[in-house]
């Protein structure tokens, strides 16, 4: 949605991933969410008196890939600091988190949205640690009403890397598939599974709006408790629209830190910046400074896996279109189905138009789950081969691919079963042409008075009376030459 | 000359429940102490990088390497109110 | 035989390998000079007369198998209350940590153990280890096994005591701003602060983590290595224990002093020392040069401006240190409406009022618009002092200085001044500001009979120099370290 009424909305985006290492940032409990509350827990990320943290080398190596797949500048010398504030499931009542020397800064990355391509700024990609989960119990779960709060450190220290945007988002559409594109970059990576329903990416928002061609920046809202990108997109549009309606109406707004609420579909006042914590951020003590020679980062670059973008733009090359590869790389079954077909040599273009295209709205009219479906990469080669070597017409193809969906069989198997193999055999269409041009004189007169487009219609005919078995190029070439002259 | 401070704010920064009579005597204390500290703005430093560590290191890592954790008991053996394996608190009023 | 008790950790393992004494007798020589003395002292908070004995018959038991754990096996020793105990209840001497009791060892414990030390107890201490009396101990003081009415030093004030008295062969403290080197001048015995990373902090309830260091005392500077070698190297579980080899501590122990260039710093001598401590610590550099070393003086200008900077960066350290001590997961727990509330009843009926007020001064010289003037230039003069320091030790071997400006102060005489009692570290606050070690060692008695100590400070990671000079400075100052003596009232036949 474009903001209305002259105004222009300008959002940044901060969004917090927690990286799937097998051990915790600082110490050596493992990150594993299956387990009771407070089991995967030691002395450091209990905070007991006397534990020490020591970093993950292996969450440094996995931020370091963020911030190259983000194209950011790698800081040389970068430094972890105490974020001091008091909160029960922060065990040391501080949080090792980085401040002015992130370790990843001045990245970019660029989305497309209805084919207009943004570019959005990336400030900083910088290595934190995760808290633990606070359980309000009472009170119909509302922290404000709760009769007490239970606690599981079993996510303390967990390692957690922010990434913040520049204000360079416009519209929530934008937000979202900025959202989007970061998931599908750190699943590439390995590094994350990134599922916001389960927290382990989490985004903020923040939000001002201004006049259309206005320099400076309106005062800004953040909004936290995004829990789907559907709902970052929602939950954006509304306090755009808040904000728009409140300026409009003579108010201002408020610095403030709302609460996007799923259920009502608006935002909530949670505190305003003023009455904001005093973080006295300073170096930690208990940690060395991360120094990134520029061998680590080269081999940081160099390691990196093919990324989403780089994908597209190589289906691209296949002659895949553009819509098309997108849908591809932004499902993971569809991509890899579309890649096994294209090491088999498959027809890049109409492989691909299959998945967006049949496959995609088979699982949704079904609503089956993709990974579920019995289809493979051979499959697909198997079926545009036949496509190609005149076995299936091209909706004969659709067809047999939905009895592939379905657990039919092969390809060669749905079609002789469903009977689909299309008639190619000249002799036995030519039968067919003479019988239809028989039967429509008027029309075959028509074609002779140059009314060629009445070969359309003595195609379908023919195709109608052989169950659209016959290959229809065929056909129209047959009653081309046997009407002309 | 002692040096004033917002005693009250510094006392809820650091999370510690004091009397008016206790922000009083504190504010004093740290006033006078500050005005001894404070000498150190006599040094001209500029250009002087700060210490952080007196012994300077880089990359003091671990590797991903999962060596337990504590027993549930011991977790919680020394919490002052505990429910069903979890650390009991009072309602709490912020969020984080 | 006199009273094992008295032995040092060298005699008495002689002893325990010539089948003279085991280690079950040595530790009840131990516990009952414990028994005796700690009506007087308050040396312990924790004395664990059943584990003791288990371990002194294990080590009995494994010497007699042939298992020989070196020098401290089968070695009654005693570990300051801030340095984590598995099963063995472990306060720092605060109310807030009352009764609790650590899941984990800290990483000198477990390197003891594995050494066959025998863990004799847990010693008293400031609060958190912030102090220079242990008056502002929550269970307490500990006095002065030479002066009962006088202060131990602090902020390992009963580490320092029991070890004089003999009811510790050796112990462990740890030093911030001189927690282990100024009560051991007080009390007369050795007390020393390693390179700060040489011993790793794994289990040290933090006071200041980029100042904190564990470090030994004894009765004899070989006896200080001994335990130094048993407790130094890399430590996996903290980060800023340094990775390489311990360099050889007791290469040159007996080499002496000849040739060796020893400058006294001009800002921690002269005026403001006591007239006796200075006194005796120009007799010594005069039997040092004596005895062949090149020594001299040195002025290190920055050193006045350690106090003011170590009372900046220690609280504020510190601040977020203590942060942890909430009342939800462990310790005490006050009452409140609300988490937010019994936090901050917690902390304020759990902290007595020397924590709270360096948490208090800590937040402050970290807090929005303050940083700079307070923190940041601090942690810009500590630079200058260790620029100035490894400067002076382009032209000195080891830097020398009284360790306590006075000896051992009676009882509350300081407690209502904190500046007053910070100003007891001023000569111990550099070279934790530098992260150099340092050592303490007695060389004499003052008028009133209380021991003065001699500071010797060396490069960081040269501990084989600093043990060198303070052997000599033992053997010239023929300073006899007995704790008979010094609890002759007590000790009574
Ligand atoms: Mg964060
Ligand atoms: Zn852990």
């Amino acid at each position: 949605m474009i903001a209305p009424n002259g105004f222009e909305a300008v959002i940044g985006v901060e969004t917090h991933v927690e990286l799937m290492t097998a051990s915790k940032m600082f110490c050596g409990c493992p990150v594993d969410f299956g387990q009771p509350p407070n089991a995967t827990t030691c002395p450091v990320c209990l905070g007991l008196p006397g534990a020490l943290p020591v970093p993950n080398r292996e969450a440094i190596e996995r931020i370091l890939m963020i911030g190259a797949a983000l194209n950011c500048q790698i800081t040389p010398t970068s430094y972890f600091h105490r974020k001091n504030y008091f909160y029960p499931d922060l065990p040391k009542n501080y949080q090792i988190s980085q401040y002015d020397v992130p370790v990843c800064h001045d990245g970019e990355i660029s989305v497309d949205v209805d084919g207009e391509t943004a570019l959005i700024g990336i400030t900083r990609v910088h290595m934190e640690e995760d808290t633990g989960k606070t359980l309000h119990v009472g009170g119909g779960g509302r922290i404000h009403e709760a009769d007490y709060s239970l606690i599981d450190f079993n996510r303390s220290g967990v390692p957690l890397v922010e990434i913040v945007t520049e204000p360079d988002i416009r519209t929530a559409e934008q937000a979202r598939a900025y959202g989007a594109e970061l998931q599908r970059i750190v699943r590439t990576l390995g590094v994350s599974d990134a599922r916001l329903e389960e927290g382990s990416m989490r985004f903020d928002a923040n939000i001002s709006i201004r006049p259309r061609g206005a320099e400076d920046l309106g005062t800004r809202t953040e909004v936290k408790n995004v829990n789907s990108l559907r709902s970052l997109q929602r939950a954006i549009d509304f306090e755009i629209q808040r904000q728009i309606e409140l300026v409009s109406g003579g108010g201002t707004v408020v610095q403030e830190t709302r609460h996007w609420n799923e259920e009502s579909g608006s935002t909530t006042s949670m505190r305003s910046k003023e009455e904001s914590e005093d973080y006295r951020y300073f170096q930690e003590p208990d940690l060395m400074p991360i120094e990134v020679s520029p061998e680590w980062r080269d081999a940081i670059v160099a390691g990196l896996p093919e990324l989403p973008a780089a994908r597209r733009a190589r289906y691209g090359s296949l002659g895949v279109d553009g819509g098309v590869a997108a849908v591809l790389v932004a499902t993971e079954e569809l991509g890899a189905w579309f890649e096994a077909a294209m090491d088999g040599g498959g027809d890049p273009r109409l492989i691909g138009n299959w998945l967006s295209g049949e496959v995609v709205a088979w699982s949704r009219t079904e609503g089956t789950d993709l990974a579920s479906a019995p289809l493979t990469g051979d499959h697909l080669v198997e079926l545009a081969t036949m496509v190609a070597d005149g076995t299936l017409s091209a909706s004969a193809a659709k067809k047999v691919l939905a009895g592939v969906l379905v657990g039919e069989g092969s390809p060669a198997e749905v079609a002789a079963a469903r009977d689909l193999v299309q008639i190619s055999d000249s002799s036995v269409i030519e039968r067919e042409v003479d019988a239809v041009l028989a039967a429509h004189p008027d029309a075959v007169a028509g074609i002779r008075g140059g009314e060629t487009k009445l070969i359309g219609f003595l195609v379908g005919q023919v195709m109608r009376a052989t169950g659209g078995k016959a290959d229809p190029k065929l056909v129209s070439k047959m009653i081309a030459a046997k009407t002309a002259g | 000359m002692p040096v004033q401070i917002d005693i009250a704010k510094v006392a809820s920064l650091a999370r510690i429940a004091l009397s008016a009579e206790e922000l009083h005597r504190y504010g004093e204390q740290l006033g006078a102490i500050l005005e001894h500290a404070e000498r150190v703005q006599q040094l001209p430093t500029e250009g002087i990088p700060p210490t952080a560590h007196p012994v300077p290191m880089t990359n003091t890592f671990r590797p991903d390497v999962v060596t337990g954790s504590l027993p549930i008991a011991d977790v919680l053996a020394a919490a002052p109110d505990t429910e069903d394996g979890y650390f009991r608190v009072p309602p709490v009023l912020g969020e984080s | 035989m006199s009273d094992p008790a008295d032995l040092t950790i060298r005699a008495a393992g002689d002893a325990l390998r010539s089948g003279q004494l085991t280690s079950a007798e040595l530790t009840e020589a131990v516990l009952e000079r414990g028994r005796i003395t700690e009506a007087h002292l308050h040396a312990f908070l924790t004395l664990d007369q059943e584990g003791a004995k288990e371990a002194a018959a294990a080590a009995d038991a494994a010497l007699a198998a042939g298992h020989d754990h070196g020098p401290l096996h089968g070695i009654p020793i005693a570990l300051k209350d801030n340095i984590c105990t598995k099963g063995v209840e472990t306060t720092a001497s605060s109310q807030i940590l009352s009764g609790w009791v650590p899941p984990y060892n800290a990483t000198v414990v477990d390197r003891l153990a594995a050494a066959g030390a025998v863990i004799v107890g847990k010693t008293n201490l400031d609060e958190f280890a912030m102090g220079s009396s242990t008056e502002n101990s929550a269970y307490g003081p500990t006095r002065n096994p030479w002066d009962t009415d006088r202060v131990p030093g602090g902020s390992s004030g009963g580490s320092a005591a029991a070890v004089a008295v003999g009811s510790a062969m050796a112990a462990l403290g740890s030093d911030t701003g001189g927690s282990i080197r100024q009560p051991a001048a007080l009390c007369g015995v050795v007390g020393m602060k390693p390179t700060y990373g040489l011993v790793s902090r794994y289990g040290l309830i933090a006071f200041a983590s980029s100042l904190d260091q564990i470090g030994p005392f004894a009765r004899s500077v070989d006896d200080a290595a001994t335990l130094l070698e048993a407790i130094a190297g890399h430590d996996i579980c903290d980060a800023t224990s340094i990775r390489r080899d311990v360099p050889p501590i007791r290469r040159s122990i007996d080499a002496g002093v000849h040739g060796l260039r020893i400058g006294l710093i001009t800002e921690l001598s002269g005026e403001a020392i006591d007239d006796e401590v200075m006194g005796a610590v120009n007799h010594t550099l005069a039997a040092l040069a004596d005895a062949g070393a090149d020594v001299g003086e040195i002025s290190v200008p920055s050193c006045e401006y350690g106090l003011s900077a170590y009372y900046l960066i220690a609280p504020a350290e510190c601040s977020a240190n203590l942060a942890r001590f909430d009342g939800v997961r462990y310790g005490l727990r006050a009452a409140g409406d609300t988490t937010e509330e019994m936090m901050a009843a917690t902390r304020a009926a759990g902290f007595g009022p020397e924590v709270t007020r360096r948490i208090l001064l800590g937040t402050y010289a970290l807090s929005a618009g303050y940083y700079d003037a307070f923190y940041g230039q601090a942690q810009r003069v500590r630079t200058l002092i260790r620029h100035q320091f490894a400067a002076a030790y382009e032209e000195y071997d080891v830097l020398v200085a009284p360790t306590s400006p006075t000896t051992a102060f009676p009882i509350g005489d300081k407690v209502d001044d904190p500046l007053a009692m910070y100003y007891t570290d001023v000569c111990t606050i550099p070279i934790n500001l530098t992260g150099d070690p340092g050592i303490s060692v007695p060389v004499g008695l003052d008028s009133r009979g209380l021991p003065i100590g001699f500071q010797v400070m060396a490069p960081a990671l040269e501990e084989a120099r600093l043990f060198q000079v303070a052997q000599a400075v033992e053997d010239l100052s023929q300073f006899q370290s007995r704790a008979a003596l010094a609890t002759s009232e007590v000790v009574a036949p």
